[in-house]
Protein backbone atom coordinates (compact mmCIF):
# COMPACT_ATOMS: atom_id res chain seq x y z
CA UNK A 1 0.00 0.00 0.00
CA UNK A 2 1.18 3.41 -0.51
CA UNK A 3 1.74 5.80 1.83
CA UNK A 4 -0.85 8.19 0.65
CA UNK A 5 -3.63 5.42 0.44
CA UNK A 6 -2.40 4.62 4.34
CA UNK A 7 -2.58 7.95 5.39
CA UNK A 8 -6.25 7.80 3.50
CA UNK A 9 -7.01 4.30 5.60
CA UNK A 10 -5.96 6.43 8.94
CA UNK A 11 -9.08 8.16 9.29
CA UNK A 12 -11.10 6.27 7.38
CA UNK A 13 -10.04 3.59 10.03
CA UNK A 14 -10.36 5.63 12.99
CA UNK A 15 -13.96 6.70 11.76
CA UNK A 16 -15.11 3.09 11.95
CA UNK A 17 -13.72 1.90 15.33
CA UNK A 18 -15.01 4.92 17.09
CA UNK A 19 -18.14 5.40 15.56
CA UNK A 20 -20.07 2.58 17.67
CA UNK A 21 -19.27 4.27 20.61
CA UNK A 22 -20.57 7.62 21.38
CA UNK A 23 -23.71 6.87 19.98
CA UNK A 24 -26.32 6.13 22.50
CA UNK A 25 -27.16 3.12 24.59
CA UNK A 26 -24.96 0.98 21.88
CA UNK A 27 -21.61 3.32 22.88
CA UNK A 28 -22.18 2.15 26.45
CA UNK A 29 -22.26 -1.59 25.86
CA UNK A 30 -18.82 -0.75 23.51
CA UNK A 31 -17.41 1.14 26.23
CA UNK A 32 -18.08 -1.12 29.26
CA UNK A 33 -15.50 -4.04 28.69
CA UNK A 34 -12.85 -1.28 27.86
CA UNK A 35 -13.61 0.12 31.69
CA UNK A 36 -13.31 -2.69 33.23
CA UNK A 37 -10.21 -3.85 31.54
CA UNK A 38 -8.69 -0.95 32.14
CA UNK A 39 -10.18 -0.74 35.74
CA UNK A 40 -8.21 -4.19 35.86
CA UNK A 41 -4.95 -3.03 34.44
CA UNK A 42 -4.15 -0.16 36.55
CA UNK A 43 -5.37 -2.35 39.83
CA UNK A 44 -2.33 -4.78 38.86
CA UNK A 45 -0.09 -2.19 38.95
CA UNK A 46 -1.58 -0.75 43.18
CA UNK A 47 -0.53 -5.22 43.33
CA UNK A 48 2.75 -5.44 41.57
CA UNK A 49 4.16 -2.08 43.69
CA UNK A 50 2.58 -3.61 47.11
CA UNK A 51 4.50 -7.09 46.77
CA UNK A 52 7.44 -5.30 45.98
CA UNK A 53 7.54 -2.95 48.60
CA UNK A 54 8.47 -4.58 52.14
CA UNK A 55 5.44 -3.10 54.39
CA UNK A 56 2.97 -6.06 53.93
CA UNK A 57 5.30 -8.58 54.92
CA UNK A 58 6.77 -6.46 57.69
CA UNK A 59 3.16 -6.12 59.31
CA UNK A 60 2.51 -9.96 58.58
CA UNK A 61 5.58 -11.25 60.33
CA UNK A 62 4.87 -8.33 63.48
CA UNK A 63 1.34 -9.84 63.89
CA UNK A 64 2.33 -13.52 63.95
CA UNK A 65 5.73 -12.53 66.39
CA UNK A 66 3.63 -11.27 68.84
CA UNK A 67 0.99 -13.43 68.62
CA UNK A 68 3.30 -16.42 68.99
CA UNK A 69 4.71 -14.45 72.15
CA UNK A 70 1.65 -14.31 73.60
CA UNK A 71 0.59 -17.82 72.83
CA UNK A 72 4.05 -19.12 74.30
CA UNK A 73 2.92 -17.42 77.77
CA UNK A 74 0.36 -19.74 78.66
CA UNK A 75 1.48 -23.62 79.43
CA UNK A 76 -1.73 -24.54 80.88
CA UNK A 77 -4.10 -23.74 78.52
CA UNK A 78 -6.63 -21.91 80.12
CA UNK A 79 -9.59 -20.91 78.44
CA UNK A 80 -9.27 -17.05 79.96
CA UNK A 81 -5.58 -17.15 78.16
CA UNK A 82 -7.25 -18.91 75.15
CA UNK A 83 -9.42 -15.82 74.95
CA UNK A 84 -6.65 -13.24 75.54
CA UNK A 85 -4.57 -14.48 72.60
CA UNK A 86 -7.35 -14.11 69.74
CA UNK A 87 -8.08 -11.19 71.17
CA UNK A 88 -4.57 -10.19 70.75
CA UNK A 89 -4.14 -11.68 67.14
CA UNK A 90 -7.72 -10.01 66.00
CA UNK A 91 -6.82 -6.94 67.33
CA UNK A 92 -3.22 -7.19 65.22
CA UNK A 93 -5.07 -8.07 62.14
CA UNK A 94 -7.81 -5.07 62.75
CA UNK A 95 -4.87 -2.86 63.52
CA UNK A 96 -2.89 -3.94 60.55
CA UNK A 97 -5.19 -4.34 57.86
CA UNK A 98 -6.58 -0.74 58.77
CA UNK A 99 -2.81 0.32 58.09
CA UNK A 100 -2.47 -1.42 55.01
CA UNK A 101 -5.47 -0.40 53.49
CA UNK A 102 -5.01 3.23 54.29
CA UNK A 103 -1.81 4.09 53.54
CA UNK A 104 -1.59 1.68 50.89
CA UNK A 105 -5.00 3.92 49.48
CA UNK A 106 -3.64 7.27 50.31
CA UNK A 107 -0.58 7.65 48.52
CA UNK A 108 -1.90 5.92 45.32
CA UNK A 109 -2.58 8.87 43.49
CA UNK A 110 -0.82 11.46 44.94
CA UNK A 111 2.20 9.74 44.26
CA UNK A 112 1.21 9.06 40.64
CA UNK A 113 1.07 12.70 40.46
CA UNK A 114 4.16 13.11 41.88
CA UNK A 115 6.06 11.49 39.80
CA UNK A 116 4.02 12.47 36.95
CA UNK A 117 3.36 8.71 36.08
CA UNK A 118 0.04 9.97 35.82
CA UNK A 119 0.76 11.62 32.58
CA UNK A 120 1.53 8.51 30.26
CA UNK A 121 -1.05 7.17 31.69
CA UNK A 122 -3.79 9.68 31.43
CA UNK A 123 -2.41 9.76 27.50
CA UNK A 124 -3.58 6.07 27.22
CA UNK A 125 -7.54 5.92 26.58
CA UNK A 126 -8.60 5.82 29.91
CA UNK A 127 -10.38 8.11 31.92
CA UNK A 128 -10.05 9.82 35.53
CA UNK A 129 -12.53 7.69 36.84
CA UNK A 130 -11.10 4.76 35.53
CA UNK A 131 -7.62 5.86 36.93
CA UNK A 132 -9.65 6.55 40.55
CA UNK A 133 -11.63 3.14 40.31
CA UNK A 134 -8.40 0.60 39.28
CA UNK A 135 -6.85 2.23 42.69
CA UNK A 136 -9.71 1.47 44.78
CA UNK A 137 -9.39 -1.86 43.03
CA UNK A 138 -5.97 -2.86 43.69
CA UNK A 139 -6.52 -1.66 46.99
CA UNK A 140 -9.09 -3.53 47.97
CA UNK A 141 -7.97 -6.95 46.37
CA UNK A 142 -4.28 -6.37 47.74
CA UNK A 143 -6.17 -5.89 51.00
CA UNK A 144 -8.08 -8.79 50.59
CA UNK A 145 -4.87 -11.01 50.17
CA UNK A 146 -4.11 -9.52 53.55
CA UNK A 147 -6.85 -10.48 54.96
CA UNK A 148 -6.27 -13.87 53.33
CA UNK A 149 -3.39 -14.57 54.61
CA UNK A 150 -4.11 -12.70 58.52
CA UNK A 151 -7.34 -14.86 58.50
CA UNK A 152 -5.55 -18.40 57.70
CA UNK A 153 -2.96 -17.45 60.23
CA UNK A 154 -5.78 -16.37 63.11
CA UNK A 155 -7.32 -19.88 61.96
CA UNK A 156 -4.63 -22.05 62.73
CA UNK A 157 -4.25 -19.89 65.92
CA UNK A 158 -7.34 -20.65 67.54
CA UNK A 159 -7.58 -24.39 66.32
CA UNK A 160 -4.48 -25.29 67.84
CA UNK A 161 -5.50 -23.36 70.89
CA UNK A 162 -9.39 -23.97 71.14
CA UNK A 163 -9.51 -27.11 69.03
CA UNK A 164 -12.41 -25.30 68.08
CA UNK A 165 -12.12 -24.21 64.01
CA UNK A 166 -15.30 -21.59 63.96
CA UNK A 167 -14.49 -21.92 60.20
CA UNK A 168 -17.97 -20.65 59.42
CA UNK A 169 -17.72 -17.94 61.53
CA UNK A 170 -14.13 -16.78 60.40
CA UNK A 171 -15.12 -17.01 56.96
CA UNK A 172 -17.98 -14.19 57.89
CA UNK A 173 -15.51 -12.15 59.97
CA UNK A 174 -13.48 -12.01 57.04
CA UNK A 175 -15.81 -11.13 54.62
CA UNK A 176 -17.43 -8.59 56.40
CA UNK A 177 -13.62 -7.28 57.58
CA UNK A 178 -13.07 -6.87 54.00
CA UNK A 179 -15.83 -5.30 52.87
CA UNK A 180 -15.20 -2.41 55.66
CA UNK A 181 -12.04 -2.00 54.57
CA UNK A 182 -13.23 -1.28 50.90
CA UNK A 183 -15.57 1.62 52.39
CA UNK A 184 -12.53 2.88 54.21
CA UNK A 185 -10.41 2.59 50.72
CA UNK A 186 -13.32 4.61 49.05
CA UNK A 187 -12.81 7.12 51.59
CA UNK A 188 -8.81 7.33 51.26
CA UNK A 189 -9.20 7.36 47.56
CA UNK A 190 -11.63 10.66 47.78
CA UNK A 191 -9.42 11.90 50.86
CA UNK A 192 -6.50 11.59 48.50
CA UNK A 193 -7.90 13.74 45.62
CA UNK A 194 -9.30 15.80 47.79
CA UNK A 195 -6.23 16.50 50.47
CA UNK A 196 -2.90 17.62 48.64
CA UNK A 197 -0.45 15.94 50.95
CA UNK A 198 -0.41 12.30 51.17
CA UNK A 199 -0.08 12.61 54.87
CA UNK A 200 -2.32 15.05 56.35
CA UNK A 201 -4.89 12.77 54.01
CA UNK A 202 -3.78 9.69 55.63
CA UNK A 203 -3.78 11.24 58.97
CA UNK A 204 -7.14 12.73 58.59
CA UNK A 205 -8.56 9.55 57.63
CA UNK A 206 -6.92 7.72 60.48
CA UNK A 207 -8.64 10.14 62.78
CA UNK A 208 -12.02 9.50 60.83
CA UNK A 209 -12.37 5.26 60.47
CA UNK A 210 -10.75 5.26 64.14
CA UNK A 211 -13.62 7.96 65.42
CA UNK A 212 -15.95 5.75 63.76
CA UNK A 213 -15.32 2.39 65.07
CA UNK A 214 -14.54 3.73 68.30
CA UNK A 215 -17.58 6.02 69.06
CA UNK A 216 -19.54 6.01 65.73
CA UNK A 217 -22.57 3.73 68.09
CA UNK A 218 -22.26 6.11 70.61
CA UNK A 219 -23.40 9.77 68.54
CA UNK A 220 -26.94 9.43 69.18
CA UNK A 221 -26.34 8.64 73.05
CA UNK A 222 -24.34 11.47 72.99
CA UNK A 223 -26.12 13.55 71.31
CA UNK A 224 -29.53 13.17 73.61
CA UNK A 225 -27.38 15.15 76.25
CA UNK A 226 -26.84 18.21 73.72
CA UNK A 227 -28.84 21.20 73.59
CA UNK A 228 -30.39 22.31 70.08
CA UNK A 229 -28.61 22.88 67.52
CA UNK A 230 -25.77 20.59 68.19
CA UNK A 231 -28.35 17.90 69.19
CA UNK A 232 -29.46 18.08 65.37
CA UNK A 233 -26.07 17.96 63.77
CA UNK A 234 -24.87 15.24 65.75
CA UNK A 235 -27.83 13.04 64.81
CA UNK A 236 -27.56 13.84 61.22
CA UNK A 237 -23.75 12.75 61.60
CA UNK A 238 -24.86 9.94 62.93
CA UNK A 239 -27.17 8.72 60.35
CA UNK A 240 -24.94 9.76 57.53
CA UNK A 241 -21.58 8.28 58.73
CA UNK A 242 -20.87 4.80 57.32
CA UNK A 243 -20.98 2.80 60.64
CA UNK A 244 -17.54 0.61 60.30
CA UNK A 245 -18.16 -0.38 64.22
CA UNK A 246 -21.04 -2.65 62.43
CA UNK A 247 -18.61 -5.11 60.73
CA UNK A 248 -16.85 -5.96 63.80
CA UNK A 249 -17.48 -9.18 64.35
CA UNK A 250 -14.30 -10.11 67.00
CA UNK A 251 -16.28 -10.54 70.33
CA UNK A 252 -18.24 -13.36 68.53
CA UNK A 253 -14.63 -15.07 67.31
CA UNK A 254 -13.22 -14.57 71.08
CA UNK A 255 -16.07 -16.37 72.69
CA UNK A 256 -16.98 -18.74 70.26
CA UNK A 257 -20.10 -17.35 70.34
CA UNK A 258 -20.97 -18.97 66.50
CA UNK A 259 -21.66 -17.12 63.30
CA UNK A 260 -24.21 -14.58 62.59
CA UNK A 261 -27.50 -15.03 60.71
CA UNK A 262 -26.53 -15.35 56.60
CA UNK A 263 -29.80 -12.51 55.85
CA UNK A 264 -27.85 -10.30 58.44
CA UNK A 265 -24.50 -10.83 56.51
CA UNK A 266 -26.10 -10.21 53.09
CA UNK A 267 -27.62 -6.91 54.37
CA UNK A 268 -24.22 -5.83 55.81
CA UNK A 269 -22.31 -5.97 52.60
CA UNK A 270 -25.21 -4.14 50.86
CA UNK A 271 -24.82 -1.46 53.13
CA UNK A 272 -21.00 -1.33 52.64
CA UNK A 273 -21.46 -1.65 48.71
CA UNK A 274 -23.83 1.45 49.20
CA UNK A 275 -21.50 3.70 50.74
CA UNK A 276 -18.59 2.66 49.13
CA UNK A 277 -19.83 3.16 45.37
CA UNK A 278 -21.07 7.49 47.34
CA UNK A 279 -17.20 7.76 48.33
CA UNK A 280 -15.74 6.35 44.85
CA UNK A 281 -18.44 8.40 42.50
CA UNK A 282 -17.44 11.27 44.55
CA UNK A 283 -13.93 10.53 44.18
CA UNK A 284 -14.83 10.35 40.13
CA UNK A 285 -16.51 13.69 40.29
CA UNK A 286 -13.22 15.42 42.37
CA UNK A 287 -10.74 13.81 39.98
CA UNK A 288 -12.14 15.39 37.19
CA UNK A 289 -12.44 18.31 38.02
CA UNK A 290 -9.12 18.71 39.27
CA UNK A 291 -6.51 20.03 36.84
CA UNK A 292 -3.63 17.37 37.08
CA UNK A 293 -0.36 19.65 36.01
CA UNK B 1 -5.89 15.38 -2.63
CA UNK B 2 -6.79 16.77 0.44
CA UNK B 3 -7.30 15.16 3.77
CA UNK B 4 -9.31 16.02 6.55
CA UNK B 5 -6.53 17.13 9.34
CA UNK B 6 -5.83 14.55 11.78
CA UNK B 7 -4.64 17.31 14.29
CA UNK B 8 -6.60 20.47 14.48
CA UNK B 9 -6.24 23.45 17.17
CA UNK B 10 -8.88 26.46 16.86
CA UNK B 11 -8.27 29.60 17.96
CA UNK B 12 -7.11 28.27 21.80
CA UNK B 13 -6.39 30.04 24.52
CA UNK B 14 -4.75 28.77 28.08
CA UNK B 15 -4.16 31.06 30.64
CA UNK B 16 -3.31 29.34 34.29
CA UNK B 17 -4.88 31.15 37.42
CA UNK B 18 -2.33 32.77 39.69
CA UNK B 19 -1.95 31.15 43.11
CA UNK B 20 -1.24 34.53 44.42
CA UNK B 21 -4.45 36.94 44.90
CA UNK B 22 -4.14 40.13 43.00
CA UNK B 23 -2.22 38.83 39.92
CA UNK B 24 -3.41 38.35 37.00
CA UNK B 25 -4.10 34.97 35.50
CA UNK B 26 -0.81 33.77 32.78
CA UNK B 27 -1.75 32.97 29.60
CA UNK B 28 0.21 30.59 27.80
CA UNK B 29 -1.49 30.11 24.37
CA UNK B 30 -3.07 33.17 22.88
CA UNK B 31 -5.18 32.05 20.40
CA UNK B 32 -3.32 29.26 18.35
CA UNK B 33 -4.68 27.92 15.56
CA UNK B 34 -3.19 24.47 13.92
CA UNK B 35 -3.81 21.91 11.54
CA UNK B 36 -1.88 18.91 10.39
CA UNK B 37 -2.14 16.36 8.06
CA UNK B 38 -1.99 12.85 8.18
CA UNK B 39 1.39 11.96 7.27
CA UNK B 40 3.40 14.87 8.22
CA UNK B 41 6.22 15.60 10.48
CA UNK B 42 5.63 18.18 12.18
CA UNK B 43 8.11 20.34 13.82
CA UNK B 44 6.74 22.65 16.84
CA UNK B 45 9.28 24.87 17.90
CA UNK B 46 9.75 27.80 20.32
CA UNK B 47 11.50 29.14 22.88
CA UNK B 48 11.43 27.81 26.74
CA UNK B 49 7.92 28.78 27.94
CA UNK B 50 6.69 29.41 24.44
CA UNK B 51 4.02 27.13 25.49
CA UNK B 52 4.75 24.31 23.46
CA UNK B 53 4.07 21.89 26.35
CA UNK B 54 1.15 23.28 26.75
CA UNK B 55 -0.58 22.86 24.35
CA UNK B 56 0.52 19.36 24.15
CA UNK B 57 -0.96 18.95 27.53
CA UNK B 58 -4.61 20.76 25.86
CA UNK B 59 -3.87 17.94 23.00
CA UNK B 60 -3.88 15.30 25.45
CA UNK B 61 -6.77 16.16 27.66
CA UNK B 62 -4.12 17.34 30.98
CA UNK B 63 -5.60 21.11 30.79
CA UNK B 64 -8.87 22.11 29.66
CA UNK B 65 -8.57 25.07 27.04
CA UNK B 66 -10.18 28.80 28.56
CA UNK B 67 -11.75 29.08 25.26
CA UNK B 68 -11.09 27.27 21.62
CA UNK B 69 -11.05 23.75 20.69
CA UNK B 70 -8.57 20.68 19.68
CA UNK B 71 -9.67 17.68 18.04
CA UNK B 72 -7.76 14.52 16.84
CA UNK B 73 -9.00 12.67 14.21
CA UNK B 74 -11.82 14.87 13.87
CA UNK B 75 -12.90 13.90 17.45
CA UNK B 76 -12.59 16.22 20.40
CA UNK B 77 -9.74 16.06 22.93
CA UNK B 78 -12.79 15.77 26.02
CA UNK B 79 -13.42 12.25 24.55
CA UNK B 80 -10.68 9.41 26.20
CA UNK B 81 -11.32 7.53 22.64
CA UNK B 82 -9.79 10.59 20.97
CA UNK B 83 -6.67 8.94 22.68
CA UNK B 84 -6.90 5.58 20.96
CA UNK B 85 -4.34 5.76 18.21
CA UNK B 86 -1.95 8.33 19.35
CA UNK B 87 1.52 7.76 21.12
CA UNK B 88 2.69 10.58 23.58
CA UNK B 89 6.12 11.01 24.81
CA UNK B 90 6.33 13.59 27.65
CA UNK B 91 8.63 16.35 28.33
CA UNK B 92 10.33 14.62 30.95
CA UNK B 93 10.17 10.63 31.35
CA UNK B 94 8.36 9.33 34.28
CA UNK B 95 7.46 5.47 34.74
CA UNK B 96 6.73 3.22 37.22
CA UNK B 97 10.47 2.65 38.73
CA UNK B 98 9.73 -0.74 40.59
CA UNK B 99 8.12 -2.45 37.18
CA UNK B 100 10.70 -3.41 34.14
CA UNK B 101 10.59 -2.16 31.00
CA UNK B 102 8.41 -5.31 29.82
CA UNK B 103 6.12 -5.05 32.54
CA UNK B 104 5.08 -1.40 31.77
CA UNK B 105 4.74 -2.11 28.07
CA UNK B 106 2.65 -4.82 29.10
CA UNK B 107 0.55 -3.05 31.06
CA UNK B 108 -0.13 -0.14 28.47
CA UNK B 109 -0.44 -2.79 25.98
CA UNK B 110 -3.24 -4.23 28.36
CA UNK B 111 -4.87 -0.45 28.74
CA UNK B 112 -5.28 0.10 24.46
CA UNK B 113 -6.66 -3.69 24.48
CA UNK B 114 -4.29 -5.87 22.78
CA UNK B 115 -4.74 -9.35 22.35
CA UNK B 116 -1.48 -10.96 24.56
CA UNK B 117 0.29 -12.75 21.52
CA UNK B 118 -0.01 -9.22 19.73
CA UNK B 119 1.38 -7.54 22.67
CA UNK B 120 4.21 -10.19 22.94
CA UNK B 121 5.21 -9.42 19.40
CA UNK B 122 4.97 -6.02 19.33
CA UNK B 123 6.77 -5.58 22.91
CA UNK B 124 9.82 -7.55 21.69
CA UNK B 125 10.11 -5.67 18.08
CA UNK B 126 9.50 -2.40 19.84
CA UNK B 127 12.71 -2.93 22.94
CA UNK B 128 14.91 -4.06 19.89
CA UNK B 129 13.62 -1.03 18.00
CA UNK B 130 15.01 1.00 21.05
CA UNK B 131 17.69 -1.38 21.86
CA UNK B 132 16.38 -2.37 25.40
CA UNK B 133 16.07 -5.68 24.62
CA UNK B 134 19.25 -6.56 26.81
CA UNK B 135 17.87 -4.55 29.80
CA UNK B 136 14.23 -6.08 29.20
CA UNK B 137 13.86 -8.18 32.84
CA UNK B 138 15.56 -5.11 34.69
CA UNK B 139 13.57 -2.97 37.55
CA UNK B 140 13.11 1.06 35.56
CA UNK B 141 14.69 2.88 38.32
CA UNK B 142 17.88 1.04 37.62
CA UNK B 143 17.46 2.57 33.89
CA UNK B 144 20.14 5.74 32.80
CA UNK B 145 18.35 8.38 31.58
CA UNK B 146 18.96 8.05 28.28
CA UNK B 147 17.43 4.36 29.30
CA UNK B 148 14.48 6.04 30.71
CA UNK B 149 14.09 8.22 27.50
CA UNK B 150 13.94 5.21 25.38
CA UNK B 151 11.07 3.37 27.67
CA UNK B 152 9.28 6.62 26.75
CA UNK B 153 9.37 6.09 23.19
CA UNK B 154 8.57 2.82 23.67
CA UNK B 155 5.14 3.25 25.14
CA UNK B 156 4.28 6.10 22.77
CA UNK B 157 4.68 3.19 19.76
CA UNK B 158 3.00 0.07 22.07
CA UNK B 159 -0.21 0.72 20.23
CA UNK B 160 0.85 1.45 16.74
CA UNK B 161 0.25 4.54 16.52
CA UNK B 162 -1.43 6.76 13.46
CA UNK B 163 -0.22 10.50 15.37
CA UNK B 164 2.94 10.66 17.76
CA UNK B 165 2.91 13.75 20.01
CA UNK B 166 6.29 13.88 20.89
CA UNK B 167 7.58 16.48 23.38
CA UNK B 168 11.40 16.66 23.26
CA UNK B 169 12.29 13.32 22.19
CA UNK B 170 15.80 13.36 21.59
CA UNK B 171 16.25 15.53 25.25
CA UNK B 172 18.89 13.88 27.10
CA UNK B 173 20.03 11.11 24.77
CA UNK B 174 23.49 11.15 22.92
CA UNK B 175 24.46 11.72 20.11
CA UNK B 176 23.74 8.55 18.57
CA UNK B 177 20.51 8.27 20.28
CA UNK B 178 19.29 11.20 18.38
CA UNK B 179 20.55 9.89 15.71
CA UNK B 180 17.80 6.77 15.84
CA UNK B 181 15.44 8.79 17.10
CA UNK B 182 15.54 10.74 14.07
CA UNK B 183 15.66 7.13 12.12
CA UNK B 184 12.59 6.52 13.78
CA UNK B 185 10.79 9.38 13.33
CA UNK B 186 11.56 8.92 9.66
CA UNK B 187 10.75 5.23 9.35
CA UNK B 188 7.30 6.23 10.82
CA UNK B 189 7.11 9.03 8.06
CA UNK B 190 7.60 6.11 5.60
CA UNK B 191 4.92 4.03 7.17
CA UNK B 192 2.14 7.14 6.52
CA UNK B 193 2.30 8.05 10.17
CA UNK B 194 1.58 11.29 11.35
CA UNK B 195 4.58 12.92 13.83
CA UNK B 196 3.86 16.29 15.76
CA UNK B 197 6.76 17.17 18.12
CA UNK B 198 8.94 19.85 19.51
CA UNK B 199 12.52 19.99 20.10
CA UNK B 200 14.89 22.58 20.60
CA UNK B 201 17.59 20.82 17.92
CA UNK B 202 16.98 22.85 14.78
CA UNK B 203 19.35 21.26 12.90
CA UNK B 204 17.77 18.46 13.60
CA UNK B 205 14.16 19.52 13.04
CA UNK B 206 15.91 20.31 9.66
CA UNK B 207 16.32 17.17 8.25
CA UNK B 208 12.91 15.44 9.56
CA UNK B 209 10.37 18.25 9.53
CA UNK B 210 7.97 18.60 6.37
CA UNK B 211 6.30 21.38 8.31
CA UNK B 212 7.17 23.54 11.26
CA UNK B 213 5.25 26.19 13.57
CA UNK B 214 7.41 28.35 15.72
CA UNK B 215 5.54 29.48 18.43
CA UNK B 216 6.62 32.74 20.74
CA UNK B 217 5.10 34.01 23.86
CA UNK B 218 2.04 31.42 23.37
CA UNK B 219 1.10 32.94 19.59
CA UNK B 220 2.15 31.73 15.99
CA UNK B 221 4.89 33.39 14.79
CA UNK B 222 5.49 31.83 11.85
CA UNK B 223 4.17 28.76 9.98
CA UNK B 224 4.73 26.81 6.61
CA UNK B 225 7.85 24.09 4.79
CA UNK B 226 11.11 25.13 6.24
CA UNK B 227 12.23 26.27 2.77
CA UNK B 228 9.23 28.31 2.20
CA UNK B 229 10.32 30.11 5.65
CA UNK B 230 14.40 29.99 5.07
CA UNK B 231 13.22 31.94 1.74
CA UNK B 232 10.67 33.98 3.23
CA UNK B 233 12.90 35.52 6.24
CA UNK B 234 15.72 35.71 3.89
CA UNK B 235 17.95 33.45 5.71
CA UNK B 236 19.91 30.05 4.93
CA UNK B 237 19.24 28.05 7.88
CA UNK B 238 16.19 27.40 10.25
CA UNK B 239 17.97 28.51 13.18
CA UNK B 240 18.67 32.29 11.95
CA UNK B 241 14.78 32.27 10.73
CA UNK B 242 13.90 31.12 14.42
CA UNK B 243 16.79 34.06 15.98
CA UNK B 244 14.55 36.29 13.47
CA UNK B 245 11.92 36.12 14.64
CA UNK B 246 12.72 36.20 18.29
CA UNK B 247 14.68 39.03 17.62
CA UNK B 248 11.39 40.55 16.10
CA UNK B 249 9.54 40.28 18.62
CA UNK B 250 11.55 42.06 20.91
CA UNK B 251 12.53 45.04 18.38
CA UNK B 252 8.57 45.28 18.21
N1 LIG C 1 0.57 24.76 35.75
C1 LIG C 1 0.99 25.97 35.40
N2 LIG C 1 0.65 27.04 36.16
C2 LIG C 1 1.04 28.28 35.81
N3 LIG C 1 1.78 28.56 34.73
C3 LIG C 1 2.15 27.55 33.93
C4 LIG C 1 1.78 26.19 34.23
N4 LIG C 1 2.29 25.40 33.26
C5 LIG C 1 2.96 26.21 32.41
N5 LIG C 1 2.88 27.50 32.81
C6 LIG C 1 3.46 28.67 32.12
O1 LIG C 1 3.05 28.65 30.78
C7 LIG C 1 4.11 29.08 29.93
C8 LIG C 1 4.35 28.04 28.85
O2 LIG C 1 4.93 26.90 29.42
P1 LIG C 1 5.26 25.59 28.59
O3 LIG C 1 5.67 24.54 29.52
O4 LIG C 1 4.12 25.31 27.69
O5 LIG C 1 6.52 26.07 27.72
P2 LIG C 1 7.37 25.25 26.66
O6 LIG C 1 7.19 25.93 25.36
O7 LIG C 1 7.04 23.81 26.71
O8 LIG C 1 8.84 25.52 27.17
P3 LIG C 1 10.15 24.53 27.19
O9 LIG C 1 10.79 24.67 25.89
O10 LIG C 1 10.96 25.11 28.29
O11 LIG C 1 9.67 23.16 27.48
C9 LIG C 1 5.30 29.30 30.82
O12 LIG C 1 5.43 30.69 31.03
C10 LIG C 1 4.97 28.62 32.11
O13 LIG C 1 5.49 29.30 33.20
MG1 LIG D 1 8.07 22.13 27.13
Amino acid sequence: MSAAAKRFRTIIDFRREIAPIGSGLAGLTAAAPSALRNIHAIGGIVIKELCRRKDFYVLFVLTALITALMGSVSFFNEVKVVRYVKEICLLLIWISSLVIAITTAARQIPFERENRTLFPLLAKPVTRGQVALGKFWGCWLATGLALFVFYLFFIVVSATRDHDLALVASLQALTLHWCMLGVVIAITVLGSLVFAAPSSNNTITIVVVAGILLLGRHLNKVALRLDEPLQSILYSIYYIIPHLELYDMRDLLIHSWGSIPWLVWLGAIAYAIVYAVLFLFAACLVFQRKPVN
Amino acid sequence: MTLAPILKIESLHVAFRSRELGQEAKLAVKGLNLAVSPGEVFGFLGPNGAGKTTTMNVLLGFVPPTSGNAFLFGVNVREPIARQRIGYLPELTYYYKFLTAEEILRFYAKIFGLRSSLADQRINSILKLVELDHARKRPIKTYSKGMQQRVGLAQALINNPDLLILDEPTSGLDPVGRMKVREIIQRLKNDGKTVFFSSHELGEVETVCDRVAILCDGQLKAEGKVEQLVRAYQCTTLEQVFLKIIDYKLAA
